[in-house]
C-alpha cells in the first residue's frame, strides 16, 4: 500500500528550504560580525538580535512545513537573506550615527535596528497568520470588493487629520499608538487582490469586445471605465500625497494585470499613453515633479541643493566600485535616507557591484519563483494574483533602485525587505506568504477521491 | 494567460538586468570621474582615515598625524608649525594640501607604488594601512636661526649645502600656523584662510621660492663671474670707477651708493669694485662684456630654469635683448633682473662648490610606514657655472667683501666668510630690498646662504650689510655649529 502512495508523493523540498534558510541567516550573521569588527563596535548586543532573528525564521519555516508543505523552497530563504542583509546595513548605519553623536558630543541616537527587528517579527507573524487563515488562496476572491475598498481607503488614510502625518513633504504616514505606519504599502496588496478578483470575471468582455481604431483594438468605453478610475486615483494620490513612487507602482501594476487578464497589448499602449499624459501634466502643474525630473536629467546642476541626495548616492556607488569597501569601511552615512530609500547605495558602497548583483539576483529569484507559481497554479484568479504580487515586488525594486542609480527619476519608495521601515516589511512578507500559498497549491499533488481514501487509510496505519 | 505571464516576467527580468548594466556603468566606468568630482568628500575621508606618514627632520617629526574621535580619524599636527610652514605647507580638508604635504602626498598618504608589497602585507596581517614618511634636508638649527633672525619682518632666507644642493634652511616671513588650516573645523579653516589671504604681508606666500625681486648688487657676483670667465679679466684688472657715469644714449647719470669715486684717479680693480660694491665700475664692465655674456653666465647659475625642490620655484630672469644703458643697469642687478632667494643662494653655492651648481632639493629620504629607507636622494649637478680657478678667485674676492668691504656684519669669528651685499632700488618712494648672499668657510664651504628683506623688512635706513648680513651670519653659525 505504501508503494502505491509513493508514486503520488511529490518531493516537498522542505529540507532544501531549511538549509537555504540557515544559509540566509548565516549571511546576515557574517555581515553583522564584519560590521562590528570593521567599526570596532561591540556594545550593540548583536547576538541576541541575531539569535532572535534566527529563531523567528526557524519558527516560520516550521509553519510553512506544516501549513504549506509543497510551497516553493526558494521564496522564503531569498527574502530572508535580503531581510538579514538589510538588518546588517541598518546596524552598520546605527554605528555610524552613534560615532557621529560621540564626535559631535550630541545625545546618542536610539539604534533603529531593534525596531526593524521588531518589525521583522511583526512581518513574520503576519506571514504565518496569512498561511493559517488563507488555507486556499481562491477564497480571497470572495473579498474582491472589500479588498478594493480597503485598498483605496488605506491610500487616503494619511490625508485624514490627526492620524495623518507629513514627512519630507510627502504625506504618506499615519500615526497610530505611537507607531508610524505607511498604509500605502498595504494598499498594494489589497489592490492586487481586488484587481485579480475584478479582472478574472471581466477579462473576456475586456478582451473580446472592442472597436478597431487605426488598426489597434480599442476597448469599449464602459470597459475602460475602471482603468480610468484607477488612473485618476493614482493621479490623485500623486497630487495629494506627493507620492510619485506609489502612484507609479499602482498604475504599472494595473496595466500589467489588465494585459495578463485580457492578453490585449492595446492595454499596454493605452496605459503607457495615459502614463505619459499624466506625467506631462504633473510636470507642468507641480514644482516638485519638475524638480525631480530636472534633477534626474542633471543632478550635478544643483549638487548641493536639489541634486544632493542623488549625487551623494552616486558618489557612494562610485566609492564602492566593483568589490566594495567592505562592511563598515565606506561612508554610506553621507547619503541622506541611507537606511530607507537609499539603502541600495549604502550596500553598493560597501559590497560593491558584485554585492549588488548578488542582491539583484535574489530579487530575480523571487520574481522567477513568483512567476513560476503564477504559471503553475491551476485557477485564473491564482494566475492573476500571483503575477500581480510578483510584479509588485519586481516593479518596486526597479523603481527604487533605478531611482537611486539615476536610471529613472527618483520617486521615493522603500526597497523590499532591505529598507528600514515596518509597513514595507510587513506588506512584503504578506506578499511572500500569498505567493507561498499559491505555489503550494500549484505544486501539491492533485488529489482524487480515490487517493483521498487511500490517504486516510494510510494515515490510520501510520 | 500563461504566455502573458511569461512575457511580464521577461520584462521584469529585463528591468532588473537594466539595473545591473546601469550599476556596472556607474561603479566601473564612471567611478573614476565621480570619485574625482569636487565636493565628493569620500576621497578626503578615505585619506583621513589612514594614518598619514610624518615629515621628519632627522628623527624629529615636524608634521605628524594623531588619532581623533571624529569622522576624520586623524588630525595633522605641526609641532613647530609657523617655523616650518613654508616647507611643510598645510593639509586642509577645505583647501587641499600645499608644500611637502602636497608634493609628497602619494608617499605620506600611502598611495605610492613603492608601498605595494607593504600594502599586501598589511592586507594579510589585517593591520591598519599607514602612510610612508618623508625625511628632509633641513637643519633645524639653521631654520630656527633664520626664522628667529627674520623676526616677522617681510623676507626670505635660503641656506644650501653647496656640495650637494641639499636645502638646509628655507624660511619665509611672516609665516602662519599650519595647524589652524589643518584642523577638522571647516568654518575655522575658512575664516583663518580668508584672514591670511587678505593680509597685505602675504603670510601664505612662500617667499624664498615664489618671490622674485631685483637682486641689486648681489648680482655683481654674476657679472664678476662673467668677466673672469671671459678670460679678459683677473681680480686685479683695472676698471674705471668714477663717481658717476653717463648711461649712453640717455641723460641718466648712474652714481655710486656713497656718491664717491671708487678709487684714486677714478680707477679701481675688479676685486676692489666688488668689495666696495662700485656701481660705475660694474655698469661699465657690463657694457664691455655685453648682455649676452652676462645672460649666459646667469643661466649657468640657474637663471631661466625651473627648479623643483620638489615645490616648483619661480623662474629667475635676466632681461632679453637689453640695450646698452639697460645692460649697464642689469649688470648691477637692477632694471628687469629678477631673482628668488633660492636662485641667489645657488649663485653663492656654485661659487662655493668649485664652480659646479648642484640641483637644490628638500627631500633627503623616502621612508616606508615602518620607517625603513625606501629611497635616498642622490645629489645631482645642474651644471658647471665657472671654472675651478675662477671659483677660487671669486671666493677670495667675496672674503674681501666681508673683511675689507661692505659686508662686515656677516663676519663670524674664527671662520673665513665670503659674501656680497645688495640694496636693490625699487619704485621711487618705496624702500629698497636688502640682500645678502654668502658662503662659509671660504675654503671647503659647508653652507651658502641668501637673505632678502623685502622693502628692507620695514626699516627706514635700508642696507644689505646692516639688515641682511647679520641674519646670514646667524644662519651660517647655526649650520657650522658655532
Amino acid at each position: 500500500m505504501s508503494e502505491t502512495l509513493n508514486r503520488y508523493r511529490v518531493s516537498t523540498r522542505r529540507s532544501a528550504e531549511l538549509a537555504l534558510l540557515v544559509g540566509a541567516w548565516l549571511i546576515g550573521v557574517f555581515a553583522w560580525i564584519l560590521v562590528d569588527s570593521a567599526t570596532g563596535e561591540t556594545s550593540f548586543g548583536g547576538w541576541t538580535s541575531l539569535l532572535s532573528a534566527g529563531i523567528l525564521l526557524l519558527i516560520t519555516h516550521g509553519v510553512v512545513r506544516w501549513q504549506a508543505p509543497y510551497a516553493d523552497p526558494l521564496l522564503l530563504p531569498s527574502v530572508a537573506a535580503l531581510n538579514m542583509l538589510g538588518l546588517a546595513m541598518i546596524h552598520r548605519l546605527d554605528i555610524a550615527a552613534a560615532q557621529r553623536a560621540i564626535s559631535n558630543g550630541s545625545p546618542m541616537p536610539t539604534p533603529d535596528v531593534y525596531l526593524q527587528l521588531t518589525w521583522m517579527l511583526v512581518g513574520l507573524v503576519a506571514f504565518m497568520l496569512v498561511l493559517f487563515f488563507v488555507s486556499d488562496h481562491r477564497r480571497l476572491q470572495r473579498f474582491t470588493f472589500t479588498a478594493g475598498f480597503a485598498g483605496i481607503a488605506l491610500l487616503f488614510f494619511p490625508l485624514l487629520p490627526i492620524i495623518g502625518s507629513e514627512v519630507n513633504g510627502a504625506r504618506l504616514w499615519i500615526n497610530f499608538l505611537g507607531f508610524t505606519f505607511q498604509p500605502g504599502e498595504l494598499t498594494k496588496v489589497a489592490l492586487t487582490i481586488f484587481f485579480a478578483g475584478f479582472l478574472v470575471t471581466r477579462r473576456h468582455s475586456l478582451a473580446l469586445v472592442h472597436k478597431k481604431i487605426l488598426g489597434v483594438g480599442v476597448p469599449r468605453g464602459k470597459d475602460v471605465g475602471p482603468l480610468l478610475l484607477v488612473w485618476f486615483a493614482a493621479l490623485l494620490v500623486l497630487i495629494l500625497e506627493r507620492d510619485l513612487g506609489t502612484s507609479l507602482l499602482l498604475f504599472g501594476l494595473f496595466i500589467v494585470m489588465l494585459y495578463v487578464a485580457t492578453g490585449r497589448r492595446s492595454w499596454v499602449l493605452i496605459g503607457s499613453a495615459l502614463l505619459t499624459v499624466g506625467g506631462a501634466l504633473a510636470y507642468q502643474a507641480f514644482g516638485h515633479v519638475r524638480v525631480r525630473f530636472n534633477v534626474w536629467l542633471d543632478p550635478f546642476a544643483d549638487a548641493n541643493g536639489s541634486g544632493f541626495q542623488i549625487v551623494q548616492s552616486l558618489y557612494g556607488f562610485a566609492n564602492g566600485g566593483i568589490f566594495g569597501t567592505g562592511w563598515g569601511q565606506g561612508y554610506p552615512q553621507l547619503v541622506p535616507f541611507a537606511k530607507t530609500d537609499f539603502i541600495t547605495s549604502a550596500l553598493g558602497e560597501e559590497l560593491g557591484l558584485m554585492g549588488l548583483i548578488a542582491i539583484l539576483l535574489l530579487f530575480a529569484i523571487v520574481v522567477e519563483r513568483g512567476a513560476r507559481a503564477a504559471v503553475a497554479t491551476r485557477d485564473p484568479f491564482g494566475n492573476l494574483l500571483a503575477i500581480g504580487l510578483t510584479t509588485v515586488i519586481g516593479l518596486q525594486t526597479f523603481i527604487v533602485i533605478g531611482g537611486v542609480t539615476r536610471l529613472v527619476p527618483l520617486t521615493g519608495l522603500t526597497t523590499p525587505f532591505l529598507s528600514y521601515g515596518g509597513s514595507s516589511l510587513v506588506a512584503n512578507y504578506i506578499i511572500i506568504a500569498l505567493l507561498i500559498r499559491i505555489s503550494n497549491a500549484a505544486r501539491a499533488p492533485e488529489v482524487t477521491d480515490a487517493e483521498l481514501v487511500l490517504r486516510q487509510d494510510g494515515d490510520g496505519s501510520d | 494567460m500563461i504566455r502573458q505571464i511569461n512575457r511580464v516576467t521577461a520584462v521584469i527580468v529585463v528591468l532588473l538586468l537594466a539595473l545591473i548594466i546601469n550599476l556596472s556603468y556607474i561603479q566601473v566606468f564612471k567611478a573614476g570621474d565621480l570619485r574625482s568630482q569636487a565636493g565628493n568628500q569620500r576621497v578626503t575621508l578615505t585619506e583621513y582615515s589612514r594614518e598619514r606618514g610624518p615629515i621628519l627632520l632627522g628623527s624629529e617629526a615636524i608634521a605628524e598625524s594623531t588619532p581623533t574621535l571624529d569622522a576624520l580619524k586623524y588630525l595633522r599636527e605641526y609641532g613647530d608649525g609657523s617655523n616650518y610652514a613654508s616647507i611643510t605647507g598645510f593639509y586642509s580638508v577645505v583647501y587641499g594640501a600645499t608644500g611637502i604635504e602636497s608634493e609628497a602626498n602619494n608617499v605620506l598618504a600611502g598611495n605610492d607604488s613603492r608601498f605595494f608589497v607593504d600594502r599586501l602585507q598589511q592586507l594579510f596581517a589585517n593591520r591598519e594601512p599607514k602612510g610612508g614618511a618623508i625625511r628632509l634636508t633641513i637643519d633645524p638649527d639653521a631654520q630656527a636661526a633664520a626664522m628667529k633672525s627674520l623676526n616677522g619682518r617681510t623676507g626670505a632666507v635660503v641656506a644650501i649645502d653647496p656640495s650637494t644642493g641639499a636645502i638646509l634652511a628655507l624660511a619665509s616671513s611672516p609665516s602662519f600656523d599650519p595647524n589652524l588650516l589643518s584642523s577638522h573645523d571647516a568654518g575655522d579653516i575658512q575664516a583663518t584662510y580668508e584672514e591670511l589671504n587678505a593680509d597685505p604681508a602675504q603670510p601664505l606666500l612662500n617667499r624664498p621660492l615664489a618671490m622674485t625681486l631685483p637682486p641689486g648688487s648681489t648680482f655683481k657676483l654674476v657679472t664678476a663671474a662673467a668677466a673672469l670667465e671671459s678670460g679678459n679679466y683677473v681680480a686685479e684688472s683695472q676698471l674705471p670707477g668714477p663717481t658717476q657715469i653717463n648711461l649712453p644714449g640717455t641723460d641718466v647719470q648712474l652714481g655710486n651708493w656713497n656718491d664717491k669715486s671708487c678709487g684714486p684717479d677714478d680707477i679701481t680693480t675688479l676685486q676692489a669694485a666688488l668689495e666696495i660694491s662700485c656701481n660705475t665700475a660694474f655698469a661699465w664692465l657690463g657694457m664691455e662684456l655685453g648682455a649676452d655674456a652676462i645672460s649666459e653666465q646667469a643661466q649657468k647659475f640657474g637663471f631661466e630654469s625651473e627648479f623643483e625642490v620638489p615645490m616648483t620655484a619661480a623662474i629667475s630672469r635676466f632681461p632679453a635683448d637689453p640695450n646698452k644703458p639697460q645692460t649697464a643697469m642689469s649688470a648691477i642687478g637692477q632694471f628687469d633682473v629678477r631673482a628668488t632667494a633660492l636662485q641667489m643662494a645657488m649663485v653663492a653655492a656654485g661659487i662655493a662648490n668649485d664652480g659646479v651648481v648642484m640641483n637644490p632639493y628638500l627631500i633627503s629620504q623616502v621612508l616606508g610606514p615602518d620607517l625603513t629607507v625606501l629611497q635616498s636622494t642622490t645629489p645631482s649637478a645642474f651644471g658647471r657655472a665657472i671654472s675651478v680657478e675662477n671659483s677660487k678667485i671669486l671666493r677670495d674676492m667675496m672674503v674681501g667683501v666681508v673683511t675689507k668691504g661692505t659686508a662686515s656684519k656677516a663676519a663670524i669669528s674664527g671662520t673665513s666668510v665670503g659674501g656680497k651685499t645688495g640694496t636693490a632700488e625699487n619704485a621711487p618712494g618705496e624702500p629698497a630690498h636688502a640682500w645678502f648672499v654668502g658662503l662659509a668657510p671660504s675654503d671647503q664651504s659647508k653652507v651658502a646662504v641668501a637673505v632678502v628683506l623685502q622693502n628692507g623688512g620695514g626699516a627706514t635706513e635700508v642696507s644689505g650689510n646692516s639688515l641682511a648680513a647679520p641674519i646670514a651670519a646667524a644662519v651660517m653659525r647655526a649650520v657650522l655649529k658655532q
